[in-house]
């Protein structure tokens, strides 16, 4: 329950402190730490324009995929204490339940008819074609150090094992879930949230047709999802033992660096060009395959 | 007496008598164009009908880079169904010319491989040819899809439709429908009696150009009126017209910057952009130097106030554009989307008549400044900066060689102006211009090679006038650019071009 509730709350000021980390890094004043939350307050308040070409699908879309990523939340542990649903393989289930919701924003891009959104909709299929065993690789490897296949287990025994080894993994870990986590955000540098540029979008182009509530919505998922990797990377660096006061500090505080990280990886580089996102995300798979066959040698199963 | 082979002027001095402009058979027309354009150093600066009653009258101004001297020269026809043979086969670079002049008289131009309407002008021949209902070119094919683009666009650009047929990513090819834009500028110079409503007309047919616009115009009626301006003013002119330059070359560079996404580079260029444009404000009280150029004089002479503050902002801006300049063109993950992107070769520059910038980052030293020179660069040589590669990369490195240059040439401008004595000359609205004659002026804009030209009638009464915007020629190189490249790399090829969409409309 308190993860569930901790994760809420770095969403609520996630996307501000990227903000304002940009803002800081770029030498402007920029716009107050809760200035997205003021806009999702305003997206709210507004009514929805729809276009005559779309159906229910577009309708139901973002609902879904906002229930569908505040059910994964639910699998995920907090310091030793169990998620609220924990079950054997639940790391597939909360792997796919994303992509359930991905694959809501995909069919709702089409339903609009336009063939931008119908490009973004493409892009953003492929690529999180790509990032999928990236994530499931990883968990696997997790599971072999750990020897169970739910996220509360895995991570409850993931220090406890006395592993000499361990910081290998996390390292490893850290690595592969912050790339995964700026890629399922739709960030730097495979995608820029920032831009006007219809051509180059890949997830805003997919929300070109959304306003007002709806919009709000898809907005808050993707805090959301933020906040969710955040937890991830959190269960990954820091034992699953500590003292909870000290590990509620520290979970807010490795969610405030990772946003910080988020901001200054977006001032400081060019994002890359549309062809070389797919090699840039493999390498990503490669890294997690890297850490998959280290602990095979590891644990003496390969030789 | 015999005619003249041709006649020939010099940019920004006499206007030319309307009777010495040589009238060939169109044959012989035909023979001298193709025979002058074999040469690398010639180029058509205009090629446009005048319509007067009975009777269609072309005009052909051809210039020499080598010598300064530009050639005029006409044919005529008085029938209103022409057919004539179409020049762009043999001469690419007047394959503009032709449609414009097909679409606003309807003269067909046998030979030619696409008569495309240019920017459906008001007085265009075929009223029922619109831009809602043009037939877009098709591939028909399973494979390929079709993506349109515009006129109105996210971000706060000019309408332009620009529809791409495209293989997955890939841009097969793109067709640029422009004319959302057009406001009638040519038939307002003509019915716009009082100068002083020419001058700021032609400041407003480019916003981004508004000091290229209005000094092409201020010199153009200087030639017809015969006022001479002082070196002081012309060293101003010089002056106005290079800062207006560094403006959008930074400007540009931080909106490249932005369309991949490194803020850096963005926010850095921004700033610097605001210091030169609050100096323009400072000397005139308008950003981008509207009514700075007037014909026959200025209402804000430059002040040695004016100039010490620019030359302060001048410093600090060079030391700081060499700063950021070398982090924006050491970044690895920027150069990888700037180099080898949007290639235009040398060939195809030459082709398609690129001017400006778009032809100096091909390799092509096409410069007024140097081969026509007006103002005070007749005086002051100027060498054109070039670039070789003709992609996105040597396009914005262009821009960062010649912004360089341009505080070069401003520093070393206001050193000599310090030295001239200050004759202040105020506007001159009223004139006497020559009767029948005919004047063109060039002006090297930020953007390529402006040039605008007027004939007068017998009571020195402008009948005719004609701009022509560097982005005329240069449209179609942006075409050219994005094809085999990725549909996504189209924004950043479109902007490190830069061109006007208004420029084009007119």
């Amino acid at each position: 329950m308190i993860g569930l509730v901790l994760i809420i709350a770095a969403a609520f000021f996630f996307p501000g402190l990227i903000l304002r980390t940009k803002s800081i890094a770029s030498g402007r004043k920029g716009p107050g730490i809760f200035q997205p939350i003021k806009d999702i307050v305003l997206l709210m308040k507004k009514g929805s324009v729809f276009s005559e070409t779309t159906g229910l699908i577009f309708k139901i879309a973002p609902v879904v995929t906002l229930s569908g990523i505040l059910c994964s939340i639910l699998v995920i542990p907090f310091a030793n204490q169990n998620a609220l649903v924990s079950f054997e393989g639940d790391f597939i289930f909360f792997s796919y339940l994303l992509a359930f919701t991905k694959f809501f924003a995909i069919i709702a891009a089409l339903d609009t008819g336009s063939s931008f959104e119908g490009m973004g909709a493409n892009r953003e299929a492929f690529f999180s074609m790509l990032v999928e065993p990236a994530f499931i690789i990883l968990l696997a490897t997790f599971a072999m150090i750990t020897g169970y296949t739910s996220f509360s287990d895995i991570f409850s025994h993931f220090y406890i094992i006395g592993d000499p080894y361990v910081l290998i993994y996390s390292i490893m870990g850290f690595y592969v879930l912050i790339q995964i986590a700026m890629i399922e955000n739709s960030r730097l540098p495979v995608d820029d949230p920032k831009t006007h540029l219809e051509l180059t979008m890949i997830h805003e182009v997919m929300i070109l047709d959304n306003s007002g509530f709806d919009k709000a919505l898809i907005h808050i998922g993707s805090y959301l999802k933020f906040a969710i990797y955040g937890a991830l990377i959190y269960n990954v660096i820091v034992p699953a033992g500590w003292n909870l006061f000290l590990q509620i500090l520290l979970f807010l505080a490795v969610q405030g660096i990772f946003a910080i990280l988020v901001g200054l990886i977006e001032s400081f580089r060019a994002r890359n060009k549309m062809n070389l996102n797919p090699k840039f995300i493999l390498s990503i798979s490669a890294m997690a395959w890297l850490s998959f066959i280290i602990v095979l040698i590891l644990t003496d199963k390969l030789i | 007496m015999m005619h003249p082979l041709h006649s020939e002027i010099k940019n920004d001095s006499f206007p030319l008598d309307l009777k010495s402009v040589p009238v060939f058979e169109y044959d012989v027309f035909y023979d001298r164009v193709s025979d002058l354009l074999k040469d690398e150093a010639k180029h058509c600066i205009a090629y446009y009908g005048v319509k007067t009653t009975g009777s269609l009258k072309f005009y052909c101004c051809i210039a020499d880079d080598t010598n300064a001297n530009i050639t005029v020269f006409s044919h005529e026809h008085n029938t209103n169904k022409l057919v004539l043979k179409s020049l762009t086969p043999i001469c690419e670079p007047l394959q503009i010319f032709e449609r414009e002049i097909h679409e606003n008289f309807g003269v067909e131009f046998d030979g030619h491989p696409w008569l495309k309407p240019v920017r459906y002008s008001h007085d265009r021949f075929e009223q029922s040819l619109r831009i809602e209902n043009y037939p877009f070119y098709e591939i028909k094919s399973e494979e390929l899809h079709e993506v349109g683009v515009g006129p109105i666009h996210a971000g706060v650009i000019e309408p332009g439709h620009f529809r791409f047929i495209c293989n997955g990513e890939k841009v097969l090819h793109l067709e640029i429908q422009l004319g959302y834009q057009h406001r009638g500028i040519e038939k307002l110079f003509i019915e716009k009696k009082e100068p002083l409503q020419r001058c700021i007309l032609s400041e407003s047919i480019a916003g981004d150009t508004s000091i290229g616009h209005a000094l092409t115009h201020s010199q153009l009626i200087e030639t017809l009126a015969g006022i001479e301006v002082s070196e002081t003013l012309q060293i101003e002119r010089c002056i106005a017209l290079e800062m207006e330059r560094l403006a959008v070359h930074i400007g540009d560079t931080a909106a490249l910057c932005g369309d991949v996404a490194y803020q850096l580079g963005q926010v850095v260029c921004e700033a610097l952009r605001t210091a030169i444009i609050n100096t323009t404000q400072l000397w005139c009280g308008n950003r981008f130097g509207k009514g700075l150029v007037r014909p026959g004089g200025s209402n804000y002479p430059l002040t040695s106030e004016v100039a010490d503050e620019m030359l302060r902002v001048l410093s600090d801006t060079n030391r700081r554009w060499g700063e950021i300049c070398d982090r924006i063109y050491s970044l690895p993950s920027l150069l990888a989307r700037f180099e080898d992107i949007g290639v235009v070769s040398r060939q195809q520059a030459l082709s398609l008549g690129a001017v400006g910038m778009a032809a100096r980052s091909c390799g092509i030293p096409r410069d007024v400044r140097e081969t026509h020179p007006f103002q005070f660069y007749k005086s002051f040589p100027v060498k054109p900066m070039t670039c070789e590669t003709g992609d996105v990369f040597a396009r914005s490195m262009l821009r960062n060689l010649e912004a360089r240059e341009s505080v070069k040439i401003i520093t070393e401008l206001l050193a000599i102006w310090r030295k001239k004595s200050r004759d202040i000359q105020r506007p001159v609205y009223v004139y006497k211009l020559a009767p029948n004659s005919f004047a063109l002026s060039m002006v090297e804009g930020w953007r390529g090679e402006i040039c605008h030209l007027a004939m007068t009638d017998s009571a020195g009464n402008i009948n005719h006038y004609k701009v022509k915007d560097p982005s005329m020629h240069n449209w179609m190189a942006l075409a050219l650019a994005v094809r085999n490249q990725e549909i996504s790399d189209f924004p950043v090829c479109n902007k490190s071009f830069d061109l006007s969409y208004c420029g084009n409309d007119l």
